[in-house]
């Protein structure tokens, strides 16, 4: 496979000219686009759905010369996950990603670049845990590293992945920051479905995005250094609170990014924690991550056309917390309803982590809306435009009895 | 093709050559540790241009203990089963950022060090993938002490027969429960991975032979392999001031044959070659065995056995994949 002639076209354009060209791909292909743009050193690559779709196209890109490269394909997720451990630690700006129990199998891997602050940045195609076997989206994979020092993301179309990828780079690699970023993409709704995006000429690029420079820290014959010796109880606390202070500082680098990159591209994605549609007056405010917003997005707008008021905020970075703009946006409701494509076992309320965690951050609220939590769309299961016409006709009906019944409904659950 | 590097003949060769220490004082390994030694002599062999990759392990938690490191050459920690990704990841990334003119091109070698758990049993897959990687040069050195030593003395898939561990005790009912025969690591190796060029076996009683190994396979390029034995006294049960003397008796009684694959050419070295050539007879395992607490409780019956084993590696093993098919091969009988 190589790629075809017209694209070449409109990748030679976009590696020397000054224009972006539109193309029509799937989520994995902005992506991939985005990586030839940013012009990563190393990757490494392992196969499983949905996440494999980037490295097709990488490595279709490192093939024909679009992207230089070293491309590694690995003995399975954790050998992937060391590789470009090690790659970042000698200075190489790297990619790697996986879905699932792959991406969890990593976990060993995951953590130390992490708590070694190397800003690897991954794709996560979501996907369900096994067992059962499924391949379609839930979150709970991304989901399970969010105590461990990765900024999380959400993206929703393909041209946001393409851009958050960027970002991405932009934000790991600040100074300030110096955390891995792990993506999600839902997969198969995003991963795997076709969209008109536009890949931005490199000489944007380039102004946009530093070239990566770990400094002192970087693993070479003329820096002898010992990294991650062991400190054992002496010194974890304090490295565990610089990492700390990095993730609380990625909220304003995160700012920064975006404010830059509308500057530079033209694209600008107003808050970029959040997403709100139509919240300013509305009672019942439905919140989620990821593709769900399509179906609820056409819910709100149906909904408005009958004088309800209803809105959506979608969740962009979980990691770190947007606690401010959850309370701003959220606190003026009567009826906050939460999707969450996750289900967290045994949490407080026998919930969802979204909704644990959005929970959390309105307790600080002077005004504390009614919340209520739909577990929804596991295992890659569709939500629909009729199920979030269905959910919202539950927050309605919860903000018009001003009391919640049912806390956590397992929407369509068979029984 | 042979690649050509300067090797020391005499101690005299090898102290001139290697003057600089960059595994210094600092460490705390135990007393009369050969892992350590190990170290020492392919932190020497390899010099200055050199960058560390250390898994968990033994020389991880003995040798980099905040403060007080052993390294004087770059060195980062890498999980229990990670050396093999590391290795590739490094070298991958000195190729990539050589080749894109952002690090001054230079040859810088690569060297992954993982213990017998880690390399052998949690990071097979990791190692067998990176020696397949041929574009990247890089050296995996298995520092084989016979078990998860740091972690206690546990039992690993290359702890000997019958030896006691905290995993493999001897008890009323069982004698032995550590009944599995050790991996054929460096021959795994080779065989598995007919494109890498260089592995070897050694030991640290005899720093000429492991000091010239460390030489070639840096020298030769691509992925090496090289596999250590490391007497441990905390591990085998023996004076710490009996280290050498236990390292030279499992080369002297055939236990561990030292030797290397140059190009898929085999060759005896040192002690072993002269066991080969007839100039010194194998001395009994029972010499080897008798001296480490380990094996106490092993019968003259089992000591048969594993000499027998022993007999039957000299006399009729062959390393397949290295031989060619087509031709029909002296095949002793073993003798009853
Ligand atoms: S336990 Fe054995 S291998 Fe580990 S430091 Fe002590 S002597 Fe060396």
């Amino acid at each position: 496979m190589s790629v075809s002639v017209l694209e070449s076209k409109r990748l030679e354009a976009v590696l020397k000219g000054d224009e972006e060209v539109e193309v029509v791909g799937t989520g994995t292909d902005a992506m991939a686009y985005a990586l030839m743009l940013a012009d990563i050193d190393v990757t490494s690559a392992y196969p499983i759905r949905p996440y494999g779709g980037v490295m097709q196209t990488v490595s279709k890109l490192i093939a024909d010369g679009y992207l230089k490269a070293e491309y590694i394909v690995a003995a399975h997720e954790h050998d992937q996950f060391e590789i470009v451990k090690h790659a970042s630690a000698v200075g190489a700006r790297t990619f790697v990603g996986s879905s699932g129990v792959g991406w969890l199998l990593a976990i060993e891997a995951i953590v130390v670049i992490s708590t070694d602050r190397y800003p690897v940045v991954a794709l996560i195609g979501n996907r369900a845990l096994d067992d059962p076997g499924a391949y379609g989206v839930e979150h709970n994979d991304a989901l399970m590293v969010r105590d461990v020092g990765w900024l999380l993301v959400w993206v929703d179309t393909a041209q946001e992945a393409l851009d958050t990828t960027l970002i991405a780079y932009r934000v790991a690699e600040d100074p300030r920051v110096m955390l891995p970023v792990g993506i999600s993409m839902d997969g198969a709704f995003l991963t795997h479905s076709e969209h008109v995006f536009k890949i931005p000429p490199k000489s944007k690029v380039q102004k946009f995005l530093p070239p990566y420079d770990l400094g002192n820290r970087k693993l070479h014959p003329s820096n002898v250094i010992s990294v991650a010796p062991q400190v054992n109880e002496d010194w974890v606390t304090e490295i565990r609170k610089q990492m700390d202070e990095a993730m609380k500082n990625a909220r304003k680098v995160i700012v920064e990014a975006y404010r830059d990159f509308a500057k530079i591209f033209g694209r600008d994605y107003g808050n970029p924690f959040v997403e709100p549609y139509m919240v300013e007056d509305a009672d019942v405010i439905m919140v989620g991550m990821g593709t769900v917003s399509r179906p609820i997005k056409e819910a709100v707008r149906r909904l408005r056309a009958k004088g309800e008021k209803v809105g959506f905020l979608r969740i962009r970075w979980f990691r770190p917390f947007p606690t401010e703009d959850i309370i701003h946006y959220l606190s003026g409701a009567k009826v906050v309803a939460v999707v969450d494509r996750d289900y967290s076992f045994g949490s407080p309320f026998d919930g969802g982590a979204v909704y644990t965690e959005i929970r959390s951050a309105l307790y600080e609220a002077e005004h504390r809306p009614l919340i209520i939590n739909f577990i929804g769309g596991l295992g890659g299961r569709e939500i629909t435009y009729n199920d979030a016409i269905n959910m919202f006709n539950i927050a309605l009906d919860t903000a018009r009895k001003g009391k919640v019944e049912q806390r956590v409904i397992w929407y369509g659950v068979r029984e | 093709m042979t690649v050509t590097v300067r090797l020391a003949r005499t101690v005299k060769d090898l102290l001139q050559m290697a003057q600089t220490e960059y595994f210094n004082a600092g460490h705390r390994t135990c007393q009369g540790c050969e892992s350590a030694m190990v170290l020492r002599w392919v932190a020497k062999a390899a010099g200055p241009n050199t960058i560390v990759i250390g898994a968990t392990g033994c020389m991880y938690v003995a040798n980099t203990t905040y403060y007080t490191t052993a390294w004087a050459l770059p060195w980062i920690h890498t999980q229990l089963s990670g050396t093999g990704s590391a290795v590739v990841g490094t070298a991958a990334a000195l190729k990539a950022l050589m080749d894109k003119g952002k690090l001054p091109r230079e040859k810088i070698n690569v060297i992954g060090i993982c213990g017998d758990l880690g390399c052998a049993d949690a990071g097979l897959s990791e190692v067998s993938n990176a020696l397949t990687h041929t574009k990247y040069s890089f050296l995996i050195l298995m520092y084989d002490n016979e078990s998860s030593a740091n972690t206690d003395i546990q039992e690993t898939t290359m702890t000997p027969y019958g030896a006691l561990t905290t995993f493999s005790p001897s008890g009323k009912q069982i004698r032995i429960m550590k009944y599995r025969w050790k991996k054929n690591m460096a021959a795994m190796m080779v065989v598995g991975h007919p494109e890498v060029r260089y592995v070897a076996t050694a030991i640290a009683t005899d720093p000429i032979d492991l000091y010239n190994k460390v030489r070639k396979a840096l020298e030769i390029g691509g992925p090496t392999f090289i596999h250590t034995l490391d007497p441990c006294p905390k591990g085998w049960g023996y004076d710490p001031k009996y280290s050498h003397e236990i390292g030279k008796l499992a080369v002297e009684t055939g236990i561990w044959p030292l030797f290397e694959i140059e190009d898929g050419k085999f060759r005896l070295t040192s002690t072993s070659a002269r066991i080969a050539r007839g100039e010194v007879k194998r001395k009994p395992v029972k010499e080897y065995i008798r001296r480490q607490t380990r094996f106490k409780h092993l019968t003259d019956e089992d000591i048969e056995y594993i000499q027998r084993k022993v007999d039957e590696m000299w006399e009729k093993w062959l390393i397949p994949g290295l031989i060619p098919l087509t031709k029909e091969l002296p095949y002793p009988e073993t003798k009853q």
